[in-house]
Order: C-alpha cells, then structure tokens, then sequence
C-alpha cells in the first residue's frame, strides 16, 4: 500500500494543485482536515497562502492543531509546511498578533528595502528564484544550486537556528526559503507550482516518508 | 537572483483561443489547454488567459476552463477579463486560479482590491491598467481600451499599490499590436514609482524588445501574445539570447 499524504485543508490555499502535482508523481494524498485521516496519515502537508493570523485562526477553527501536535511533535510524522504553512511553524510574525505554532525556533518577518538591500528589491517577491544549499538532506537529492522554483511572499522567516537551515535564497539579502528539524520541513516557496524541480521536492518528500515508514 | 519572467499571453472566447497559432505539433490551435501545456514545456514562467468575451456571458465556461487549466499545468497562471465583482473572483480561486487579473471592474469600485487582498492576499491580485498617452499624459481607458476614465497611470498604479494589489500588468495602448517595442521610458517611470512588480504588455516585435524592457525599462515580467503564437520568438531561443545578455532567466 503506498503511503498516505494528507494535505491538510483548513481553507488557506489551493489545496487542488497540490494534490495533482503529488497524484502526477505517482504519490497517495488525500485533502482533509478529518482527524480521523490525520491519525492514519504517513505525513502531513500543510499548504497556505494569505495572511499569518488568518491561517493560524483558521488552523484552530479546524481543530486539527491538537492531533497534529501529538503525530508530528511526538509520533515524528513527516511533516511539510508550504508557504504560510512553513511561517506558521514559528512562533510569531510581524504580519500579526497571533501566536504561531512555535515548532521551529524563530520569527517571521517582512521584506526590508532598507540598509540590507541593495539595490532595492520588489516586494512581493514574486517569480523564479534559486536555493543555496546549506547542507545536505535527502529533500534535496538531484536538486543543484541553479533549480529554481516558484516564490510569491512579502514576508519571510528570521533568526532561526542554524542547524535548522536547510537552504536559503537571496532577494536583496539572504533568507532561510528551506527549513528542516527531524521530521518537520518547511519550503518558502510553491513546490507545486514550480514544474519539474517542484516535481523532484515531492519525489524526495515521498522518499523521506516511505523511509521514516519502515524504519 | 531572482529571474526576469516570460509570460505569454492568450486570448479566451467561450473557453477557445482567438488568434490563430501556427505551432508545429499543435493539433488544434483553439484549444487553449494543449497552447498552454505547449507554453509550460517551452520555459514559459507564467500563462496570463484573458477571457475577452467575459463581460457579456456567463461566469460557467471560465469557471470550467480554470478547472481544466489548474490540472494539467503546474506553473502559476492568471485568469482576466470580465471580472466584476469579488463573487467572481472567489469562484475562479475556488477552481484553481493562482491570481486574477482585475481591470475596469477596479477603476469602477477600487475597494474591490482591498476586499481582494484582504480575503486571499495581494499575491492574487494582479491590477491591470490600460493607459494611452497623449504627450506625457498617460491616461487610463476602461472595457478593452473602448471608454476613456479620468485617472492617469501613475496615479492609477500608486493607488492600486496602497490598496494591496501585488502587481501590475501595464499595457500602453499606443503600443499594443504595433511590434515595435515595449514603452520602456514609462514602464521603467512606474517601476521606479512602485515596490510592486510590473509586467509589460505591448510592443513587443523582437528579441531586442524583450531585452530592452529588462534592462532599461526596468520591468520584472513582459507579456506578449502574437510573437509568440505565431512562432515568431520561441520561448527557448528568446531565454538563451537574454541570458547572453546577462539577464537572469529561468532556463
């Protein structure tokens, strides 16, 4: 039985472009926000686009936020957050006043066009960009430096662990646009909508759950 | 570095494309899916669809048409034209389009930005503005260029911009259809004005064109239908010569 990805769907994103690009490579997901499927899931992928407190408000209308805690916190599920779904693994952002889900350590912020910046850059920044390494995972297997993939944010992530930085990117200055810690990953950017090295993301994503399946 | 995008464009009418093509392998030029999928596999960084008959039918057909589109493609795409209202904007989401593209239905009652961005963010709210210049007065014209509005560019794009619009896809009229270049003087006034991405739109004819408006006319994205429909620039060759050029290109 191939593995079950669930992709969460608490009304933050287009949840259907997800579920192609994942049914086109071959996987098994399902969009829900049941936690019965989340109880039986093999990983979790958290979508989103829009604002930081209206996703984290509308993560805890759905009332997933508690079985989620115990698959992914304790019962190491693999976990990928898209997007606003990566933001709202920390703990705060200047975005909002909400808590966030505090998983990873750090916050989000917005894009400075000031003294970091030069020349000055376009928020939202939208478009193809590349990812630097920082260190290996196997999310980043057949991935080189030149893949590029789809961006489109006004907000990113800061001060986060070192060791939690898979890859950045650069627009004006250097962002974490890849974070990882155990079992949990977040992509800054559309794996979904960024054609074949979005298709290779998933690949990877479903290699790392077919393993952390068997192990 | 982030890449400058290439994005064609094309014409809807009840769920078809208008203008011809002439692409080899294409089997049927008016289907707009078998278009784009060629397009994606072409390098293209973005589909604009522009339902030109929109306004006077019903809303089902492009509804039906973003369904399709959403599931065969997997680059990010925009659906314009006839958007009225923030109703129909919702059905296209819900079907699978990642922006719109709102036009006179903006002019008419700009709020309509702000209840778009407030309810699903500026990244789906692409402000298009049709302006035509007489001197260098650039004013805004509404329903395809047919009625002339009060609004000048500039202001019309800041405006836009404070709203929360994400970008801006400006087309110079006087240029449209001529092939002679994009209006790359104006389009790099506007990008120097805003902190929002601009896209392109008119002009385009050659290689050089695409060139020009990334470099001197400071644009982030050009759009562009004929020159590509027709065959004229393949989308490969056009990224090769850019990147000759030391334009950073997605290739």
């Amino acid at each position: 039985m191939e593995e079950l990805i669930v992709i969460l769907d608490y009304g933050m994103g287009n949840t259907g472009s997800m579920l192609n690009m994942i049914s086109y490579v071959g996987g098994n997901a399902m969009i829900s926000k049941d936690p019965e499927d989340i109880y039986l899931a093999d990983a979790v992928i958290l979508p989103g686009v829009g604002a930081f407190d209206n996703g984290i408000s509308k993560l805890s209308t759905s009332g997933v936020i508690e079985i989620l805690r115990k698959r992914v916190l304790q019962q190491k599920l693999p976990f990928l957050g898209v997007c606003l779904g990566m933001q709202l693994l920390f703990e705060k952002s200047e975005e909002g006043t909400e808590r966030g889900l505090g998983w990873l350590k750090g916050e989000v912020v917005r894009f400075s066009n000031g003294e970091f910046s030069n020349p000055s850059i376009k928020i939202p920044h939208m478009g193809w960009n590349t990812i630097n390494h920082e260190r290996d995972n196997a999310l980043l297997c057949g991935l080189d430096d030149n893949s590029r993939f789809y961006f489109v944010h006004s907000y990113h992530v800061s001060c986060v662990e070192g060791s939690d930085i898979l890859a950045t990117t650069a627009h004006g200055y250097s962002f974490p646009s890849i974070v990882q810690r155990e079992n949990i990953i977040g992509v800054q950017f559309h794996p979904e909508k960024s054609h074949s090295f979005g298709m290779q993301i998933f690949r990877n994503f479903m290699e790392i759950v077919r393993c952390s399946k068997h192990e | 570095m982030l890449a400058k995008r290439i994005i064609p464009c094309l014409d809807i009418r009840e769920g078809r494309t208008v203008k011809g093509v002439n692409f080899v392998g294409i089997r049927d030029a008016g289907d707009p899916i078998e278009l784009a999928c060629r397009y994606v596999e072409e390098g293209a960084d973005e589909l604009v669809f522009l339902d030109i008959t929109a306004s006077h039918e019903g809303r089902k057909t492009r509804v039906d048409l973003v369904k399709l589109i959403a599931k065969e493609i997997n680059i990010p795409f925009t659906i314009g034209g006839g958007i009225n209202d923030y109703r129909d904007a919702e059905l296209l989401l819900a079907a699978g389009a990642d922006k719109i593209c709102i036009n006179s239905a903006a002019v008419k009652n700009p709020v309509l930005i702000n209840q778009l961005v407030n309810a699903y963010g500026s990244q789906f709210v692409v402000l298009a503005i049709d302006a035509s210049a007489s001197g260098n007065d650039w004013q805004v014209y509404i329903h395809g260029g047919r009625i002339k509005h009060t609004k000048n560019l500039f202001e019309w794009a800041l405006e836009g911009q404070d709203r929360g619009c994400g970008e801006i896809l400006f087309t110079s009229m006087n240029h449209d259809g001529t092939k002679g270049g994009y209006v790359c003087d104006t389009l790099r006034k506007l990008s120097d004005l805003l902190h929002i991405p601009i896209i392109a739109s008119g002009g385009a004819g050659t290689m050089d064109h695409f060139l020009e408006v990334f470099k001197w006319g400071k644009s982030d994205a050009a759009l562009a239908a004929s020159v590509f429909h027709y065959g004229e620039i393949p989308i490969p060759q056009l990224k090769l010569f850019l990147r000759k050029n030391n334009v950073s290109v997605r290739i």
